[in-house]
């Protein structure tokens, strides 16, 4: 009814006011927008591009998945088939608890804590595996605690987690305790019954979740802003400060940004929509292909 | 090769509640064996019992003993998982891996136990389907997905799966109850040539089935509302259908009650 | 079919073992970290189990111990952040609580200098929540009630395909959105309504979400029943359908609650934070609880920083607080997953 339009009604504006407000932006110099590395808009003549902020975004995404992945199916293997039945309920909300915490508090206990906390960490990282491209070239940077991709990372890793979990939970909750009997009718122990029958029939759910939590990793703002301050490169060593994401970008440069500057937080805004939105619709592609999961279990 | 199963006083237990009471049963090996009785009289959970499946539900539990060949299953040192390797089971619903081929759910009980070499799990997987009376029927599409079959033959593909472990006993839960009459009979074919090697326990509420299949019938039924399951009478299954010595049996078996 | 079984002392010796050496091997190479003990000891004391396990009880069993080992290690690794971040907020926040901090703004308080509080603050948040709350419920109920008393057709199903791409908007683009439609676009400038409008966006896919899935609860019966007495459509929900979510639905309204009430990202952008108190949402920039936070935490002086931890315990106090309440309303709730 008039209810579901002015739902649908508040999404096409929300693309539309985007697209004429970032107009200023875009008409300036619209080739270099996707290739600039620097984000000075309000000098002149204006630099600025969306290339490094998408990268880190990209990045730091990532690197929180592959962290955030394991340990989050873990939880849900143990919440759904390891636990005591009785405490499963409750250990799942007290997970989903670490969904309640405000990401500014992340922020806050990330930028205080876990930073100094995970200096120790990089040191070895890159003293003992700095061959990998990935983790060279900490030591270099004096700074004393590394404010780096990295750390965001971690941050982002614990933001994401309960998010993929709830719906593996759920996605194992689900599967059929007939094969569950068969694998274990068949003399398996534990694990082997869970590989054979749980987490084959799985699979599409878990992409789905990962996805998901992808999704909400290329957004966040507050937490990421907080860990990183500011500054624009483009490179794949996590360990060193220097890498940014277009969210938090938009968050420490919105106060001070000119005439200039506002539509070109606002262009960048759009292309994190952009990408938000392809993954939102490609995790519920697959999840509901997969019919693994009720829809109400993905909130 | 098959073995004898001997419960001495079994008694199951959900927690505090008791679901089945003291029952004593022997069962031969190379026979079938068919427990009949009303729904929810306890067949279902003695069944499992023996093969300690029942230990899946929290809460589960048994007193008495169960014995496989004089072995007690549910002694201290017992790896649960031997046991129910050597006792097999099918249930009522067939159950084949979805996600896996006809080839890969014969050989999932093999590769459990470690076996890995592509000739013994190749020569295992076609004498288990042949056992089962399948091999004819799949022989050229083993790596098909299991749950493309028919409903009789993913129960038979159930039955190949069990087999392909060697068990010494089979146990049945109303196999054929979700299956058309041609593949019942099918199966019930099939049951009488597995007898010759293995020990077969079967719960079926078809006593025209059980009367077919089955050398001994044991009958089952609640000691009264509320209470728990009971063995009423055990015998050869001619005399159970046709001079039983329990008035209640014979109330069962005339269809004047359950 | 009898195999040879680790005793439950010989699994603790093992574990032991490892822990020992995680500890000899800290104390040896370096000044003792609590980190790096505590991580060798968990990795040396599974490798060690698993490696008794698989001389006494074989390959397979190693192998399943070792699953479930590490599925309970990887349980605590998750909790761990949840238990630091609430343990050092409150450790570093509350000592920091005081009549002042509640009662004063931060007008005329420099980062530098201690005393201001969060009174703006929480003014803000309450009339940015409660505002958010009074557009997004409403709404989000009708939506959830078209979609699953009414809805078949195509739009339903656009309705629940734009429902879900809403879930996935960042809190950022929220903000920038009201930002560029209110803010500028219609020329009211920075104020607490427009953070509410922000905060609905994220707010009303959650409610309609948990609200569409409460209605779904209810069971069929119930309405047929209705029905059959000759009630019409709408009734029956009004009166039997509604009343019987409601417990799941205050559930659902509560948690949505708790996920905007620490939201920064869109307040940054809308109502822009104000070190006075503006009790009038409607114009002029607001503070809140989250935005106090991040622009306390960014100052060089440690009673701003102190005060951002404050902020902080302040806000999981509530945060937390609403959730928990949420879950044990649930337990009483009648319709319950499984």
């Amino acid at each position: 009814m008039l209810a579901g339009a002015f739902v649908l009604l508040v999404l096409a504006a929300i693309a539309i006011f985007l697209v004429v407000r970032s107009l200023p932006a875009f008409s300036h110099d619209t080739k270099s927008f996707w290739t600039t590395f620097e984000w000075l808009p309000d000098n002149s003549p204006a630099v600025f591009g969306v290339a490094a902020l998408a990268f880190g975004t990209a990045l730091s995404a990532v690197l929180a998945l592959v962290m955030a992945f394991p340990v989050a199916v873990a939880v849900a293997l143990f919440i759904s088939d390891y636990a005591p039945r009785r405490l499963a309920r409750w250990l799942g909300y007290v997970t989903d608890l670490l969904a309640a915490v405000p990401s500014v508090v992340f922020g806050l206990w990330g930028l205080f804590w876990l930073v100094p906390h995970l200096t120790p960490l990089q040191h070895w990282l890159a003293d003992n595996l700095g061959f990998i491209p990935l983790f060279a070239d900490s030591k270099s940077v004096t700074a004393n605690a590394s404010r780096s991709i990295f750390a965001a990372s971690v941050v982002l890793a614990i933001m994401v987690l309960p998010i993929i979990s709830a719906i593996a939970r759920e996605v194992f909750r689900q599967v059929d305790p007939a094969l569950k009997e068969a694998a274990l009718g068949l003399g398996s122990t534990r694990w082997e019954m869970i590989r054979t029958a749980v987490i084959p029939p799985s699979k599409g759910g878990l992409a789905g979740a990962t996805i998901l939590g992808l999704g909400r990793a290329l957004g966040e703002t507050i937490a990421v802003a907080l860990v990183l301050g500011s500054s624009y490169a483009v490179n794949f060593k996590v360990l060193i400060p220097g890498k940014n994401t277009i969210a938090a970008n938009i968050a420490t440069q919105f106060g001070e940004a000119g005439r200039i500057g506002r539509p070109a937080l606002i262009a960048s805004g759009l292309v994190l929509f952009a990408m938000t939105m392809a993954v939102t619709l490609l995790a519920r592609w697959i999840i509901y292909r997969a019919g693994a999961v009720e829809r109400s279990a993905v909130a | 090769m098959a073995k004898r199963i001997e419960t001495i006083g079994l008694s199951c237990f959900y927690g505090k509640t008791k679901a089945v009471e003291d029952v004593s049963l022997t069962i031969e090996p190379k026979s079938v064996t068919a427990l009949i009785g009303p729904s929810g009289c306890g067949k279902s959970t003695f069944l499992r019992s023996i093969n300690r499946l029942h230990e899946v539900v929290p809460g589960a539990r048994i007193e008495g003993k169960v014995l496989l060949d004089d072995e007690d299953v549910y002694d201290q040192s017992v790896d649960v998982v031997a046991v129910r390797r050597h006792i097999g089971m099918v249930f009522q619903k067939p159950n084949p891996f979805p996600t896996m081929s006809i080839y890969d759910n014969v050989a999932a009980g093999l590769r459990f136990n470690g076996v890995r070499k592509k000739s013994e799990l190749d020569d295992a997987v076609e004498q288990s389907l042949r056992a089962a009376n399948l091999w004819n029927e799949v022989s050229n599409r083993l790596n098909k997905p299991g749950s493309g079959l028919s409903g009789g033959q993913q129960q038979r593909l159930c039955i190949a799966r069990a087999l392909a472990v060697e068990p010494s006993v089979l146990l049945m839960d109303e196999p054929c109850s979700a299956l058309d009459p041609i593949s019942t009979l099918a199966i019930e074919d099939l049951i009488a040539e597995l007898k010759d090697r293995y020990t077969i326990v079967i719960v079926t509420h078809n006593m025209q089935q059980a009367s077919r299949v089955s050398d001994v019938t044991a009958f089952f039924t609640l000691a009264g509302p509320g209470q728990p399951g009971v063995l009423v009478e055990v015998d050869a299954t001619s005399k159970i259908f046709s001079v039983p010595a329990d008035k209640r049996t014979e109330d069962y078996i005339t269809g004047r009650v359950g | 079919m009898r195999g040879r079984r680790l005793s439950r002392n010989a699994v603790f010796g093992a574990g032991l073992s490892g822990v020992a050496l995680a500890g000899v091997l800290n104390l040896a190479y370096s000044t003792w970290r609590w980190a790096e003990f505590v991580v060798l000891g968990v990795v040396f004391a599974l490798a060690f189990i698993t490696a008794a396990s698989w001389a006494v009880e074989g390959r397979r069993k190693a192998v399943d111990r070792l699953v479930s080992n590490v599925v309970v290690s990887a349980f605590l690794v998750a909790l761990a952040p949840l238990a630091l971040v609430v343990y050092f907020t409150a450790v570093r926040g509350i000592p920091h609580f005081s009549a002042v901090f509640f009662t004063h703004s931060l007008a005329g308080v420099p980062p530098s200098e201690t005393g201001g509080g969060i009174a703006a603050a929480i003014q803000g948040t309450v009339e940015q929540v409660f505002l958010a709350t009074l557009i997004s419920v409403p709404i989000g109920l009708l939506v959830a009630v078209y979609v699953t008393e009414y809805g078949r057709g195509v739009f339903a199903r656009a309705i629940r395909f734009l429902v879900d791409v809403m879930t996935g908007i960042p809190s950022i683009v929220a903000g920038l959105f009201i930002y560029t439609f209110l803010v500028i676009g219609l020329h009211q400038g920075f104020s607490g309504f427009a953070g509410s409008l922000a905060l609905s966006i994220l707010m009303l896919p959650v409610v309609i979400r948990s609200a569409e899935e409460m209605i779904a609860l209810v069971p069929k019966a119930y309405r047929e029943a209705s029905y059959a007495l000759g009630v019409t459509r709408w009734r029956t929900i009004v009166s039997v359908v509604l009343p019987t979510a409601m417990g799941g639905l205050v559930t659902g309204v509560m948690l949505a609650v708790a996920r905007v009430t620490g939201e920064t990202a869109p307040l940054l952008l809308t109502a822009f934070d104000n070190n006075y108190l503006n009790a009038n949402p409607f114009k002029g920039q607001q503070s809140s609880l989250s935005l106090i936070v991040y622009t306390q935490a960014q100052q060089a002086y440690q009673p701003a920083i102190d005060r951002a931890w404050a902020a902080a315990a302040t806000l999981i106090l509530i945060v937390i607080g609403l959730y928990v309440v949420a879950r044990l309303l649930t337990r009483r709730s009648a319709f319950r997953h499984g």
